[in-house]
């Protein structure tokens, strides 16, 4: 009697097993990394997300097949007119068969949430200091307009380790921008501004493509993102603005786009 | 008992013998029987679309053909015919018409007459959208028809796509209430609900998912030709309208639509599990609450399709945790078919072979969907080849596999005979390696960034992950390509040429095998079928009390 009532508080005490990884992982969380993201962009922090996952989901599918396959060669038929033997389950390994798994599924449920919500979080808070450009999609190109007015075709330009925030909007039907490198998309519509933003923390070139059907032209609507040397990219806005107004650029019209704040600030402890 | 609407059941076994007999019956299993051609039709046009569309990506640049319309009109068909003419009607026409009647013990559906109505209107679907292939102004949107491209002349022929969507889901939800109803109502004498074999649980649940939202699907593209027509702008933002209803209203239906999908063919992969291990499902009566359970979460999950679509951030986290939510009702599905298998017996028969290779695609195909539901992670997979490659092995392969299963374990009840079994096992393992070849690498092009519905690659051409994956997913094709025409071989062997064997040549326990001639007549049963109490579909275990039958009304035993 005392025994059964051990028993019961126990398996009781076995539904907070879920919430214990979770809740592991939120006392490990490091500090927000929304502002600064201490030395983490948004795309790094993407891909320990995705190991973690795809390690979790590897270990599952192993166990379980494993265990299947094992099922499969042990309890071949012997004989014909064998019966299987599956035992009578108890009322109360019934429910017990269905508590423990789902606490187990619930918890490793509870444990990719917490991960996915803190990078959630990263991605969908683009820091204050983000430099800001306006991308408008139309079948099948992008346009990226810079806050002094300057647009490129299909080739977003940004200096290296600055946040760079994109406000889109569709003057068509629906497309979504992808950067290849910074592990991000969203949607592209009319009637609605939506965002993403992103860390260009390496030099170099990488791929934008549409993600969302937008028609004949659907494969073509690619582009690139290229993150260059600050100074490389002074001199290229430079001459973008030259190239706008016919009596040469103006000191201001260069201080307007590159008003921001500073590379290393941004970065804060990483180089 | 009189027969219903005039449908005096004769019961004698056979098929009808003459044309008009075929085209105007109103008996369940000719019925299904042609959902099933209507099916398998489908699927080969749905399937040479596919690899038409495979044959252009093998390499970068254009190998067949170089216009977008055309690429688009092979992914548009190949998606909508694959999802409502073949999964659907396999799976809620086949083996729901046929199988679900004599499993619960009744002499035909519900409503006969209303049955042959939904077999009509599915074969009128079939045949509109396939007129979609010669018509000058196809519709091109793809299976989704997003708005603003599909209420533009670009996207062809809206209208077109709305009456067939609407036309379906009238064969649907028709189909449904029948259905729901014969489950209710009309079985057997002594058969309680938790007496019923998985696959009758599993349509009735998929049916009653049906019945609460292809009404909403319906509605949407109804907008949708309203919009595009009538000039109204529901979906138009230039009008007041909201591009993003129409994903909200779509989804809310096709989500659900996966489990009604996936429930029945699970409940197939259950039925062949059972008979071969002779054994009882594990945890009988849980499974099925878990079956019942995907009623409610499916409904609340709409929003994983549209993780980028520019929703509220709190509504994305919302449905993050409710999507991860279907892995306990899915995990202790998948739980039950394992521990079927436990201290079995099991018999390694073709069919068996056919439904193991559909489980364990569905095991790769369930897990990796987990990284999708985190809304984050889907932020750098989204819509690329990563989806694509973890929801062809769900509904595609394991799907697909599982219905192919449930024909080849159903063969000797449609025909009094069965299939070559070496055929049958050597088709599901071509299938089976085939579809691994194809889909397997491309979920790594998928995370190195291939997007889907492309019809080239060029801005990938210097990835060799992208190019070889998309080279060996093409080979990948041909190996299913034969693994298909060895199995319409062996249908068609087996049909004409195959061993006779008797009424239950896998030693199943179920009405359909135990209750019926070798090739069930008309009305089923020669007189209404009673249950013990003890019988139970899976009782293998132990010695199952033999179905009776009611004495016929002519005998002195009537009483």
């Amino acid at each position: 009697m005392k025994l059964k009532t051990l028993f019961n508080k126990a398996t009781a005490a076995l539904l907070a097993v879920p919430f214990l990884p979770a809740l592991a992982h939120a006392f490990q969380m490091p500090e927000a990394r929304r502002a600064d993201y201490n030395g983490m962009t948004p795309h790094a922090h993407w891909d320990t997300v995705w190991h973690e996952t795809m390690l979790d989901i590897t270990i599952i599918g192993v166990v379980f097949s494993l265990i299947t396959i094992w099922f499969m060669i042990k309890y071949k038929r012997k004989g014909h007119g064998e019966r299987g033997k599956l035992p009578k389950l108890s009322g109360q390994a019934k429910i017990g068969w269905v508590v423990l798994p789902c606490m187990l599924f619930l918890g490793d449920d509870l444990y990719l949430f917490a991960l996915g919500w803190d990078l959630h979080n990263q991605y969908r808070e683009p820091p204050a200091n983000a430099y800001e450009v306006k991308v408008t999609a139309n079948q099948f190109s992008w346009t990226y307009e810079y806050p002094n007015g300057v647009e490129t075709y299909g080739e977003l330009k940004v200096p290296v380790g600055k946040p760079v925030v994109l406000r889109m909007l569709s003057e068509d039907v629906l497309h979504s921008h992808y950067m290849n490198r910074y592990r991000v998309t969203e949607d592209v519509m009319p009637g609605r501004v939506t965002y993403q933003w992103f860390m260009p923390d390496q030099l170099g070139e990488s791929v934008v493509t549409c993600r969302e059907y937008c028609g004949s032209g659907h494969s073509n609507m690619y582009g690139t993102v290229t993150a260059m040397p600050q100074s490389d990219w002074d001199s290229w806005m430079a001459s973008e603005v030259a190239s706008i107004s016919p009596d040469g650029g103006t000191a201001t019209d260069v201080a307007a786009a590159t008003d921001q704040p500073s590379a290393e600030r941004i970065l804060g402890g990483k180089s | 008992m009189s027969g219903f609407m005039g449908h005096e059941p004769n019961g004698i076994p056979g098929w009808p013998k003459t044309v008009k007999e075929w085209v105007f019956t109103v008996d369940h299993k000719v019925i299904g029987v042609w959902y099933l051609i209507g099916a398998v039709a489908s699927f080969l046009v749905a399937g040479a679309a596919a690899t038409l569309m495979r044959i252009e990506l093998g390499s970068v640049g254009p190998n067949i053909t170089e216009d977008g319309n055309v690429y688009n009109l092979w992914l548009t068909m190949h998606g909508a015919v694959m999802i409502l003419g073949f999964q659907i009607p396999a799976l809620l026409g086949f083996f729901a018409n046929w199988a679900v009647p004599i499993m619960v013990g009744a002499k035909d559906m519900a409503f006969p007459r209303v049955n042959a109505m939904s077999v009509w209107l599915l074969w009128s679907g079939i045949l509109i959208a396939l007129a979609n292939l010669v018509i000058p102004d196809s519709f091109n949107g793809m299976w989704t028809g997003y708005p603003p491209y599909s209420t533009t002349d670009m996207a062809g022929n809206t209208a077109l796509y709305s009456f067939v969507v609407i036309v379906l889901g009238m064969s649907s939800v028709f189909g449904a209430v029948n259905l729901a109803c014969t489950v209710a109502f009309m079985r057997a004498k002594g058969m309680g609900w938790f007496q019923m074999n998985m696959t009758v649980w599993c349509v009735f649940t998929a049916n009653i998912i049906q019945l609460i939202f292809v009404p909403v699907l319906a509605a949407s593209v109804l907008l949708l030709s309203l919009d595009r027509y009538l000039g109204f702008g529901f979906y138009n933002p230039e009008v007041g309208g909201d591009v993003l209803l129409y994903q909200n209203l779509f989804w809310f239906y096709s989500h659900p639509a996966v489990y009604v999908i996936l429930l029945p063919f699970m409940g197939v992969i259950f039925e062949i599990f059972a008979a071969s291990a002779r054994n009882m499902i594990f945890n009988y009566k849980m499974t099925v609450w878990a079956v019942i359970s995907f009623i409610p979460i499916s409904a609340d999950v709409w929003v994983h399709h549209a993780y980028v679509a520019g929703l509220p951030n709190w509504l994305r986290m919302l449905m993050t945790f409710t999507t991860l939510l279907i892995s306990l009702p899915f995990g202790l599905l998948m739980l039950s078919l394992t521990g079927t298998l436990y201290r079995g017996a099991i018999r390694y028969t073709g069919p068996m072979y056919w439904a193991l290779c559909a489980f364990f695609m569905l095991v790769i195909g369930a897990l990796t969907g987990i990284p999708n539901a985190l809304t984050a992670v889907d932020y750098g997979i989204s819509d690329s080849y990563v989806i694509m490659s973890h929801f062809h092995y769900v509904m595609a392969v394991s799907g697909g596999m599982a219905i192919f299963a449930g024909v080849f374990f159903w063969f000797p009840k449609l025909t009094g005979r069965i299939c070559h079994e070496g055929m049958t096992k050597l088709s599901a393992i071509l299938w089976f390696v085939g579809m691994n070849i194809v889909m397997g690498p491309l979920y790594f092009a998928g995370i190195e960034g291939m997007p889907r519905r492309y019809m080239d690659y060029q801005m990938f051409a210097d990835n060799a992950t992208i190019t070889s994956a998309q080279y060996w997913s093409t080979i990948g094709v041909y190996v299913t390509a034969a693994g298909v025409i060895l199995m319409l071989v062996a249908w068609f062997h087996g049909m004409f040429a195959g061993k006779k064997v008797g009424g239950n040549p896998w030693g199943a326990e179920s009405l359909e095998f135990t209750a019926t001639a070798v090739v069930p007549g008309q009305g089923n049963f020669p007189t209404p079928v009673i249950v013990d109490e003890n019988w139970h579909p899976y009782n293998y275990t132990e010695n199952n009390p033999k179905p009776r039958f009611e004495p016929h009304p002519g005998t002195s035993a009537a009483h």
